[in-house]
């Protein structure tokens, strides 16, 4: 870029578009989604981790003015296709609720429809069911020996996925060291919990077949795979991207919630809306992220150079698979962060075990693995007595060696790693905070200071995709965007996402208007919906500044080229 | 289980009186979105803790989830649609609130904007520390906080001061 024209729009100040409507109380999310004659629902939830279900007796709620249905998980499951997980394991399969067998605590086994949700909280008080007890594992380790419950017995191990990548001459490596270091770290089950729970409302119309779906999602390809379970053609549902989401950080996936609500609005014939209240949110929503067990071995010379790594990452995914073990997969493309080390032998484990489900959560297994990587470096330098600071920066990859290839296969593309810390020490400052802590130290109190490198891959193309699973023959992650221009001139773009605070609508106008020459606020920006917009991956993986931006750009650079020919031909 | 019967409420919210029947067991926040469609107040964490439902009761805030609309019978609420001095224009704190982009997804906004107000309904240029006191009372998952002191004090800045 360092040749072309400076930019008049881009990385200048602006107010964000989105903000006006937000801070007047505007906004429009799931939970505001009002359709004439909306049923609601409420949930009832095993409150065992694993338990078969007997028997089901909904005839006291059913009897309760205003109830309209009680659906089970065995309706579900006889009219519903199963959801897959992300890598091969077909015997795995997941529906919105469970049948025989409930496999977490929190684990949905009824819905109750009701013409408000306070009334459907009253019935679900009234169903009854009865369940037998069975032995559950809750220890990822122990879940892999050949004595422990199966939480799929059809899938004949709770190990679901198992692989050794060695990159490079491991062994060799290892053998030159001066020393090596092994280490055991735990990144405990986390999750980001946005102040926004799950919401979905959807509406069935039996004349055009058509199932209309509001919910706060952040989803790759939730339209196909909703229409999927629900039996429907791609074009039979109609997911509206003009809702806005309260917070994601990429747990707000809600596909069995969509796939219930579906069912229900096709069902009842009526719209139905199903939002989380808390405890939903938290037992049994898509809110949990990884649970991880890394065994690491770090071999490294005398003066602080590391050179190889063996790790063992053994990933708790709970009771069901969905994206969650290729959150195992993203941390391929960065196995090294920032550091020069030259072969690694990366195994990753995916064990099932009756906790709630892992789902997608911000960074997607990027920053588990980090933490891994930073323990390990601050035990180097124990061990060699030598500044933890000074240890990575001899490691540092230099500014000059990019485009960098790592051990994985990975171009890192450019980067100036030594800056970025000297600039992050000295914005603490570290002199400050230092004498901060030695002074809290100095009163008897305990105080200390984290150093840690993080480098996390953005564009989200999913690459691992196939990776992990060789039946999954995707390419690529193109993403799009619609720009058009109306007879009064004013120009308009769509996209088919919805926005969970990234602000698309500030990226896209800012974008067009630079290349069309437009004032950025003239630039209308549209959500809009699964079956009238150009397909799009979803905000997920820090792509969309990449990925939507480049094709706002290259929509508006089509236009602006079309136009130009225009002109010279008349 | 029999059917709670209703009772009557007069209201006032952001300046206009509503009368409604309500069942006891009805929040306030319910009151608000679902009578009233005011749907920018917004249900967050139900038990108190995230401030995403604070309106102002008597110029007070409270969480709306914590209370029962028949708890507000004769009362002044004010909401996040009620902040602005009028009808297309924003009050000081939600232009600041733009200007210094201090919010993300914008959910926990209306609650953080009636916390501001609050604060500065009483304290007109309050010190960094009273701004960070008084939002203590609400969770933002996605700003980190610092902007969203950075929008109050900008607004409340005395005159000649560097905001």
């Amino acid at each position: 870029m360092s040749d072309a024209a400076p930019f008049r729009y881009i990385g200048k100040h602006r107010r964000a578009v989105e903000h006006k409507r937000f801070v007047v109380g505007q906004g429009h999310y799931a939970a505001d989604i009002h359709r004439q004659g909306m049923l609601h629902v409420a949930l009832v939830a095993s409150p065992y981790a694993s338990a078969k279900i007997l028997s089901i007796d909904a005839s006291q709620a059913l009897a309760m003015p205003g109830v309209h249905a009680v659906v089970t998980g065995a309706e579900l499951r006889a009219a519903t296709d199963p959801v897959l997980p992300g890598v091969d394991a077909p015997q795995v399969t997941r529906f919105p609720m469970a049948s025989d067998v409930a496999r977490y605590a929190g684990e949905w086994v009824a819905a109750v429809v009701a013409e408000t949700r306070a009334l459907a909280e009253d019935a679900a008080e009234l169903v009854m069911v009865e369940y037998e007890q069975t032995a559950h594992i809750i220890d990822p380790e122990a879940a892999l020996h050949s004595d422990a419950p199966l939480v799929h017995p059809a899938h004949g191990s709770n190990l679901i996925f198992d692989r050794k990548f060695v990159w490079g001459p491991v062994e060799e490596d290892f053998a030159q060291c001066d020393h090596q270091l092994s280490y055991r770290v735990r990144w405990a089950r986390n999750a980001t919990v946005p102040i926004e729970t799950f919401a979905v409302a959807c509406e069935w119309n039996d004349a055009t077949e058509v199932l209309d779906v509001w919910a706060s999602i952040q989803m790759p390809k939730f339209p196909d795979q909703l229409a999927k379970a629900l039996r429907l053609p791609g074009n039979g549902v109609r997911v509206h991207f003009d809702v806005d989401v309260g917070g994601s950080y990429g747990v707000k996936r809600g596909l069995k919630h969509s796939i219930m609500v579906g069912y229900l609005a096709k069902k009842l014939g009526r719209p139905v809306r199903f939002v989380e209240d808390r405890l939903e949110n938290m037992r049994g929503g898509d809110m949990q992220g990884p649970d991880r067990m890394f065994d690491v071995t770090l071999g490294f010379q005398n003066d602080g150079t590391l050179r190889t790594m063996r790790m063992r990452a053994l990933d708790d995914i709970g009771a069901y698979s969905g994206r969650s073990p290729l959150q195992l997969g993203k941390p391929v493309g960065a196995i090294v962060g920032p550091y020069r080390i030259q072969s690694v032998e990366y195994h990753a484990m995916a064990v099932m075990t009756h906790k709630t489900p892992q789902e997608a959560v911000r960074g997607f297994g990027q920053a588990p693995t980090n933490y891994a990587l930073e323990t390990g470096i601050d035990k180097v330098a124990r061990f060699l007595k030598m500044d933890r600071i000074e240890l990575r920066r001899r490691n540092l990859i230099g500014k000059d060696e990019f485009p960098y290839l790592i051990p994985s296969g990975t171009h890192y593309d450019s980067g100036d790693y030594a800056t970025v810390m000297d600039k992050a020490l000295n914005a603490a400052p570290l002199t400050h905070i230092v004498q901060e802590r030695d002074r809290l130290r100095a009163q008897g109190m305990l105080a200390g200071i984290g150093i840690s490198t993080c480098l996390e891959p953005s564009g989200g193309n999913s690459s691992f995709e196939p990776l992990f699973n060789p039946k999954n023959q995707t390419t690529t992650w193109m993403d799009s965007c619609l720009v058009r221009v109306d007879l009064s001139g004013t120009v308009t773009a769509l996209m088919a996402t919805s926005t969970s605070g990234q602000a698309h609508e500030t990226l896209v106008s800012t974008v067009v208007a630079e290349i069309l020459h437009r004032a950025p606020d003239s630039i209308r920006v549209i959500h809009a919906d699964s079956l009238n917009a150009l397909p799009s991956n979803s905000p997920v993986g820090s792509r969309m500044a990449i990925m939507l931006g480049g094709a706002a750009a290259g929509a508006a650079k089509k236009f602006a080229n079309s136009c130009c020919k225009l002109r010279r031909t008349t | 289980m029999t059917m709670p019967s209703k009772q009557t409420v007069q209201i006032h919210v952001n300046g206009v009186l509503h009368q409604r029947d309500v069942e006891p067991r009805t929040t306030l926040v319910d009151f608000l979105r679902d009578e009233l469609a005011l749907t920018g107040t917004h249900v967050g964490c139900e038990h108190g803790v995230c401030g995403a439902c604070s309106v102002l009761l008597n110029d007070e805030p409270v969480r709306s989830c914590c209370m029962f609309a028949v708890q507000a019978d004769g009362m002044q609420v004010t909401t996040v649609e009620g902040l602005a001095p009028e009808r297309g224009c924003l009050s000081k704190i939600q232009d600041s609130f733009c200007e210094k982009h201090a919010l993300q997804c914008g959910y926990c906004t209306p609650g953080m904007l009636i916390a501001c107000h609050a604060l500065v309904a009483h304290t007109p240029h309050p010190s960094e520390a009273q701004v960070r006191e008084a939002i203590s009372s609400n969770l933002c998952r996605c700003t980190g906080y610092q902007q969203i002191v950075d929008a109050v004090m900008h607004a409340t800045a005395l005159p000649g001061a560097q905001p």
